[in-house]
């Protein structure tokens, strides 16, 4: 079972540190806004999506286990 | 809580033992009195919150507003004019959906891509000082020398500003910065004189558009995204104070904190893999931050188990929220390699710092430039030496006299 990621893109404040900290799994559009790259990065990446879900200014992501 | 603790109303800005440590309150408020009554330097009263969780929700909250330039809110500073937080002006642009129209227009020059284009130019800019440093020979100041010019210029670099013209910016943004520091008519002087400019400047970059954010502002084709002429002002005069002043004490700060233990400094020298995270680090380890971020409680609410009624003014100390035990293990220690790092030092929720990406590349830029360029750097003063910038909400260090 994977992990998928979710986001609440009305709280992303386009602050970019997702884009830093995982750049595989998040990038920004023109607004700033997050564009999600792979809603489910392969495991490898789950450190890094942890660290981009901890440091989010607008607590918009969460990681939930997939079906 | 008990009446007794209730009852006492501290003098805020708390005052700190020295520059890089933290008031000693801080401690005895977050265990204690995470709600504390506090006295402004205008007399006023406000609420001060000291705990990482109660800072964060109520930055984060969208009912309380930031601007304090309304009925009932306390006033932060002795002047007339008012602080930076009582601009009616900028009111327009802070509230729910003109804030979040506004916000994506400019985050199109803060996103992490065209922060990274930039990184070239910075660091260019980050040896150019160090270059006139080396020439000048030891000791240097830290701050004159580099922490206040860099980020000047890469503002000035953002909105298309002439190199000529860089030196009055800095000079505009100090003034219109102050709390106590500067009198209002030397704030109300330089900011007829920045306004004048900035219209000048607009009109230029309209007749003739850059490759800068003000000239993309300008011609955004789309018509529901064209900014005023107001609107174009505010904007640029907030990118000034808010990127520069506090930048350019954020360097001093980390410079300082860094090589007052060094072997922080030798840490990253060894190993400048942990740049990104010494960063953070520092951010999150700052003691000396300011006045910290205020909000306008316009319904009744509860923190901490306490009720806040309507018409409360509070004070959020996201320095004190850093260091905060309950939430950050070894609060109280400097770890170069802490990851995550959730600190809230740009603030959190929608109104949280726009320019974070460029602050974070300033000083990642900062570190790899002067670990490349002068790796026996340290201190030439004692740390608990090290003065103090005085009257201003953004807290910093006046000189970081340095040798190598």
């Amino acid at each position: 079972m994977g992990m998928r990621v979710l986001v609440e893109y009305e709280k992303c404040c386009g602050a970019g540190q997702c884009v830093m900290v995982a750049p595989k799994v998040f990038d920004q559009r023109d607004d700033g806004i997050v564009v999600l790259l792979d809603e489910t990065p392969p495991p490898e990446q789950y450190k890094a999506v942890q660290e981009a879900i901890t440091v989010c200014p607008g607590a918009a992501l969460r990681l939930e286990e997939s079906a | 809580m008990s009446s007794e603790s209730n009852d006492q109303v501290l003098d805020y800005p708390l005052r700190a033992p020295s520059a890089l440590e933290p008031p000693a309150e801080w401690d005895q408020l977050r265990k204690g009195c995470p709600v504390a009554h506090v006295r402004l330097p205008s007399g006023d009263k406000a609420v001060l919150l000291t705990r990482y969780n109660d800072v964060r929700a109520v930055l984060s909250d969208p009912r309380f507003s930031r601007n304090l330039a309304q009925e009932g809110a306390a006033r932060i500073t002795t002047n007339e004019g008012g602080s930076v937080f009582e601009n009616p002006d900028a009111a327009s642009l802070s509230g729910g959906e003109s804030h979040q129209r506004w916000r994506r227009l400019i985050n199109r020059a803060f996103t992490v891509k065209r922060i990274q284009a930039l990184q070239t130019k910075i660091e260019a800019m980050a040896n150019q000082l160090v270059d006139e440093m080396v020439k000048k020979g030891p000791p240097a100041d830290l701050v004159s020398d580099f922490a206040f010019p860099l980020p000047v210029w890469v503002i000035a670099d953002l909105l298309g500003i002439a190199v000529d013209d860089r030196d009055k910016l800095a000079y505009w943004s100090n003034a219109m910065l102050t709390m106590t520091q500067f009198t209002q008519e030397e704030v109300n002087k330089a900011q007829m004189e920045f306004a004048h400019f900035l219209m000048g400047h607009i009109a230029a970059k309209r007749a003739q558009p850059g490759d800068d954010l003000l000239s993309e502002l300008i011609t955004a084709t789309d018509k529901d995204d064209v900014l005023t002429e107001r609107e174009l002002m505010m904007t640029a005069q907030g990118i000034l104070v808010a990127g520069h002043e506090t930048t350019s004490n954020m360097i001093g700060k980390m410079m300082s904190m860094l090589l007052s233990d060094r072997s922080r400094w030798e840490r990253l020298l060894a190993n400048p893999s942990l740049i990104r995270t010494a960063v953070e680090e520092s951010l999150r380890f700052d003691a000396n931050m300011g006045f910290g971020l205020p909000r306008f409680i316009s319904e009744d609410t509860e923190v901490a188990g306490q009720s806040l009624p309507r018409g409360t003014t509070v004070i959020c100390s996201m320095s004190s929220a850093n260091r905060d035990e309950s939430f950050f293990e070894g609060a109280s220690e400097m770890k170069l390699d802490r990851s995550p790092n959730a600190h809230i030092t740009f603030g959190a929720g929608a109104h949280s710092c726009l320019g974070q990406a460029l602050a974070r590349t300033e000083l990642q830029t900062t570190l790899q430039v002067l670990v490349k360029r002068l790796p026996t750097l340290d201190l030439a003063v004692k740390p608990e030496e090290l003065p103090r910038r005085e009257g201003l909400l953004v807290g910093g260090i006046e000189k970081v006299l340095v040798r190598w």
